[in-house]
C-alpha cells in the first residue's frame, strides 16, 4: 500500500511548512489543532526555535470546540494575543481536526483581521500533505499582500524563492547571496530566509526569481504572472552547474518568455532504468545536484522525488515513486551502484550499493542536523567522488 | 513595545496568593518551550517487550512519532499508515487499517508478540468501528496480541493520552493465578530508586516487585499478570490499575510521590499492611531527608528557586516543603494544580508572595531573554524560563520517592548549584534517559 511505511519516517506536513516560511517576517502563526502539530514543528521541523523568537502558537483545540464549531474561542484567543504581542500579520493555518469539522479558514481570518486591525491570511493546510505545499501557499500569500510595483534595481536584481531551513542548512541564505553577487547580480529578496517583510516588500524590482526548491514555484508564476519576472529553477551546485545556471538567469533577465533548466535533457530512459546513481530529495535539489554530477564526474544520475515531481519543472525527469514500498521495489529491482539520499533511507538501500549521505531536515528532523551539507557553490568532487 | 505585567490580555504570571487554582491562567493559545525531556506515549509503548507500534494518522501527526524512534534508535519497533482527506469518504477507514497493520506485520522480520495499534482524532470522530478492525487481526494473525492505543490530543480533557495508554498496557496482562510473593508497580516510565524505603520494604519483606522496566521480554511482562499486590504512585496511573486488578483479582495500593513527610509516612505504613508486613519505624529516615536538606540549604543559600510540573508529579508540595526549610522559592511553574491542591492553599497562606507562571501561555515566549537573578531550576522548563544552567534534570520525579527521595533531590540541588550543565544540549533531547541520536 502506498500509505504504509515498514520503518522510514515521513516527510514534514504542510503545517509545518507554512510556519517556516513565515518564521523570520515577524507575523504570528497560529497552528489550528490540540498540540502535536506545533510540538513536532518545534521540535523536528523547527531548528531555530531555541535560538531565534517567533510568534509560533498552537490554538490548544479541544474535543467540545471542535464538536460544537466554537471558532469563537480561536478567533478571540488569537485576537487576545495579538494585542499582547503586536505582531506585523497574523497567519492561521488548519489541521486534520479543523479539516474534519470543515473549519473556514479564510471567514475566521476576515474576522481575526477585523477585530484585531492587523492583516491575517488564512491557509489551507490540514496536516495530510508535504510542507512543500504549505511553504508554497505561504510565499505566494506574503508576495501577494506584499510586493508592490516599483522601478527595477541597478543590474540584475534576483530573489530567491523556496528558501527554507526545511531544504537548506542555516546560513544557505548567505551562501547563495554570495553566490549572486559572485555572478554580477544583485541579491533583493530571499523568500524566506534573512529577509525581512521590508525586503519582500521591494521583490518586485528584481528582474529574475531564482527558485531553489519546488516549494519556490508557485510564488515564482505569480511574480511573473503580476510583474512579469522571469524565473529559473536550480540550486548553484558545482561550478560547471553554477556557471550554467548563471548563464540562465543572465538570459531570463533579458528574455520575454520564462526559463526552466530542467525542462530539457534531464530525463532517463523509463525503460532501460540505466542510471548508476539514484538521487532521492526533494525534487529541485536532486536535480540540480543530478545535473552537476553528470557535467562534473560523468555519473548518470536517476532522480526520485518521494515528495512528488511537478509537471512543470521535471517532465518526467523524476521518478513518480512516493512510498516507502515503491522506493524500495525500485531499488532492488535496479540494484543502482549509488543511492545519494537521506541517511535514514538507508533501510531501504540494497546490499552491495554505495549510500551517501545527503541529510535533509525535512525527512530525518534533527537526526543529522549537523550534518546538512551546503552545497551552494561547493565542490561537489570532494563531496561525493 | 513589549507589554509589562499587568498590562497582559492574558496575564502569563499570577501571585499565588491570587491565584484562582481551578484555573490558573484561563485558556488562550499556547507556546511550546523548547524543554523536551517529558516522554511521549512512543517512548511508554516501547517498554512493551517484543511489541511493535503501528500508527495510523495524518502525516503531520506521523511526523512527531516516526521522528521520536529515529533519535532514540528504536526505527524497527514502530510503522505507520497516513490518513489522506480521501479516507473520511471512502468507506475504507477501517479496511485500511486492517490492511496497512496486515502489510507492516507481513514485512516484520520478526513478527511482534503484540501490536500497539494507535488511532487518531480523525478516527474518533468519523466514528470508526475499533473491533471490526481488531476481530478482523486477530482473526489473520491469530498468535499476535492486538490492542487499540489512542493518539488523540484533541479528546485531551476525556481522556488524557498517557492515562489512556497505561490503560491499554495494562489490558495487554492476562490473569494468572494470584501470588502473593509478587508486587507489580504500574505505570512508571523509569525504574524506581533501589534505595527507596518503598523498594527495600518489598525486597527485604521477601517480595518480588515486578515493574514493565525491567522486563526483558512479553512473557516477562506476563508476569505482572500474577501479582497480588499492584502498586501506583504516578496519577496518571490510577485507572489503569484499577483495571487490571478487576481482571486479576489483585489488589490495588496507590501510594503517590509525596514530598509531605506524613503523606510519605503513611504512605509507606499503608504499604506495609498491604504486604502484612510489621510497620516501621521511619523517623531515621525522615531525620536523615531533612539533614539533607538543611545541607543543601547550607550550599545554596538564598539562591532563588523555580521548581516546574515537569520534574515532579506535586511541584506545590515540593515547593511548601522546600520553604520550610527556609529556601528562597520564587517560582512555580505549572499550569494546573493536581493532587498537590492541599499544599497549593498552604503555600498561599504562609508564602502568598511565591509566583506561580504558565509554561504555556503566549506571553512567556520572550521569558528566557529576560534578566533573572541567579536562579536553580528544577525541572527542564524552570532550566528554560529562567535561562539558568543550574538546573536539576529529571523529569516524572526521576525515579525518586520517599524520604530517600528528598535525600537524593536535595543532594541533585546542590550538584546542579555547584556544578552548572549544558542547557541546550541536555533540555532539547527528547525523552529523558532514551538514546538521542539527534544533532542539537
Amino acid at each position: 500500500m502506498k500509505n504504509v511505511s515498514r520503518i522510514l519516517p515521513c516527510y514534514a506536513a504542510d503545517t509545518s511548512g507554512v510556519c517556516s516560511a513565515l518564521y523570520e517576517l515577524g507575523g504570528m502563526t497560529v497552528i489550528h489543532d490540540a498540540s502535536g502539530c506545533n510540538s513536532t514543528y518545534t521540535t523536528h521541523d523547527e531548528p531555530r526555535w531555541y535560538d531565534r523568537r517567533s510568534m509560533v502558537f498552537i490554538s490548544a483545540l479541544t474535543e467540545m470546540d471542535a464538536i460544537m464549531g466554537n471558532d469563537e474561542r480561536l478567533i478571540s484567543d488569537t485576537v487576545a494575543a495579538a494585542k499582547d504581542l503586536s505582531p506585523g500579520f497574523i497567519a492561521l493555518c488548519g489541521s486534520p481536526m479543523p479539516m474534519m469539522t470543515g473549519v473556514d479558514f479564510d471567514a475566521i481570518a476576515c474576522e481575526v483581521e477585523a477585530r484585531s486591525g492587523i492583516r491575517t491570511f488564512g491557509f489551507h493546510t490540514n496536516g495530510t500533505r508535504h510542507y512543500t505545499e504549505g511553504v508554497s501557499e505561504a510565499l505566494e500569500a506574503v508576495l501577494r499582500e506584499y510586493a508592490a510595483e516599483m522601478p527595477k534595481a541597478e543590474g540584475i536584481g534576483v530573489n530567491v524563492l523556496g528558501l527554507t531551513p526545511l531544504d537548506f542548512p542555516l546560513g544557505a541564505d548567505d551562501s547563495i547571496n554570495s553566490w549572486l553577487r559572485n555572478n554580477g547580480f544583485v541579491p533583493v529578496a530571499d523568500l524566506a530566509m534573512g529577509s525581512t517583510l521590508e525586503d519582500i516588500k521591494k521583490a518586485a524590482s528584481a528582474k529574475v526569481d531564482l527558485v531553489v526548491s519546488s516549494s519556490g514555484l508557485a510564488a515564482a508564476e505569480y511574480m511573473l504572472e503580476r510583474f512579469g519576472i522571469n524565473y529559473v529553477t536550480g540550486i548553484p551546485v558545482g561550478g560547471r552547474f553554477g556557471s550554467e545556471l548563471a548563464e540562465n538567469i543572465r538570459q531570463a533577465a533579458s528574455a520575454t518568455d520564462h526559463g526552466c533548466v530542467f525542462s530539457q535533457g534531464m530525463g532517463f530512459d523509463e525503460n532501460t532504468d540505466s542510471g548508476s546513481t539514484v538521487i532521492i530529495g526533494e525534487g529541485i535539489a536532486s536535480m540540480s545536484l543530478a545535473r552537476a554530477l553528470g557535467s562534473e564526474l560523468g555519473m548518470d544520475c536517476t532522480v526520485i522525488c518521494p515528495l512528488g515531481a511537478d509537471d512543470l519543472v521535471f517532465r518526467g525527469a523524476a521518478k513518480d515513486i512516493t512510498s516507502e514500498e515503491e522506493i524500495e521495489a525500485y531499488l532492488g529491482k535496479t540494484l543502482p551502484k549509488t543511492v545519494i539520499a537521506d541517511p535514514l533511507y538507508s533501510y531501504v538501500v540494497p546490499e552491495g550499493t554505495r549510500h551517501i549521505s545527503l541529510p535533509h531536515l525535512a525527512f530525518s528532523g534533527r537526526s543529522y542536523k549537523n550534518e546538512i551539507k551546503d552545497l551552494v557553490n561547493t565542490d561537489i568532487k570532494e563531496l561525493f567522488k | 513595545m513589549l507589554k509589562r505585567p499587568g498590562e497582559f490580555e492574558r496575564e502569563p504570571v499570577v501571585r499565588i496568593a491570587d491565584a484562582d487554582r481551578s484555573d490558573l491562567f484561563g485558556r488562550g493559545l499556547e507556546y511550546n518551550p523548547p524543554a523536551r525531556g517529558v516522554w511521549n506515549i512512543v517512548h511508554m509503548g516501547l517498554l512493551v517487550p517484543e511489541s511493535h507500534q503501528v500508527y495510523v494518522c495524518a502525516q503531520g501527526c506521523l511526523r512527531g512519532v516516526t521522528l521520536t524512534v529515529a533519535e532514540n534508535g528504536t526505527m524497527d519497533r514502530l510503522s505507520w499508515v497516513s490518513l489522506s482527506e480521501e479516507d473520511m469518504f471512502d468507506a475504507t477507514l477501517e479496511s485500511d487499517v486492517v490492511d496497512g497493520v496486515a502489510e507492516v506485520i507481513e514485512k516484520l522480520e520478526k513478527k511482534p508478540r503484540a501490536v500497539m495499534i494507535f488511532l487518531s482524532c480523525m478516527h474518533l470522530f468519523a466514528g470508526a468501528d475499533y473491533e471490526v478492525i481488531l476481530d478482523e487481526l486477530r482473526e489473520r494473525f491469530s498468535d499476535i496480541e492486538f490492542i487499540d492505543c489512542y493518539m488523540t490530543p484533541t479528546m485531551r480533557e476525556t481522556f488524557s493520552p498517557v492515562v489512556w495508554l497505561i490503560r491499554r498496557m495494562c489490558a495487554l496482562i492476562k490473569p494468572l493465578p494470584l501470588d502473593r510473593k509478587y508486587v507489580s508497580l504500574i505505570g512508571c516510565d523509569r525504574a524506581t530508586d533501589e534505595e527507596s524505603e518503598m523498594v527495600k520494604l518489598i525486597r527485604q519483606g521477601g517480595f518480588e516487585l515486578l515493574d514493565i522496566n525491567s522486563c526483558k521480554s512479553y512473557d516477562e511482562y506476563m508476569e505482572l499478570g500474577k501479582s497480588a499486590l499492584v502498586l501506583t504512585y504516578m496519577p496518571t496511573a490510577v485507572t489503569g490499575a484499577e483495571e487490571l486488578c478487576e481482571t486479576t483479582g489483585a489488589q490495588h495500593l496507590h501510594i503517590p510521590n509525596a514530598f509531605d513527610t506524613r503523606v510519605i509516612r503513611d504512605n509507606l505504613l499503608r504499604l506495609c499492611g498491604a504486604l502484612g508486613i510489621d510497620a516501621c519505624d521511619f523517623d531515621e529516615n525522615e531525620k536523615a531527608a531533612k539533614a539533607a536538606l538543611d545541607h543543601a540549604r547550607q550550599t545554596i543559600g538564598d539562591t532563588a528557586i523555580a521548581i516546574d510540573f515537569t520534574a515532579v508529579t506535586r511541584p506545590f508540595e515540593l515547593a511548601l516543603v522546600l520553604c520550610e526549610h527556609g529556601f528562597n522559592v520564587k517560582t512555580v511553574i505549572a499550569d494546573e494544580v493536581g493532587e498537590d491542591a492541599d499544599a497549593f492553599d498552604r503555600l498561599a497562606k504562609e508564602f502568598p508572595d511565591i509566583e506561580i507562571c504558565s509554561a504555556k501561555n503566549v506571553n512567556m515566549l520572550y521569558a528566557a531573554d529576560g534578566e533573572h537573578e541567579k536562579t536553580l531550576a528544577i525541572g527542564q522548563k524552570a532550566a528554560w524560563f529562567f535561562a539558568t544552567d543550574s538546573f536539576v534534570d529529571i523529569v516524572s520525579n526521576g525515579g525518586l520517592y520517599g524520604f530517600e527521595g528528598i535525600k537524593k533531590l536535595a543532594a541533585l540541588m546542590e550538584q546542579a548549584y555547584l556544578f552548572p550543565k549544558d542547557r541546550k544540549t541536555v533540555i532539547q533531547q527528547k525523552g529523558w534517559g532514551c538514546e538521542c541520536n539527534a544533532q542539537i
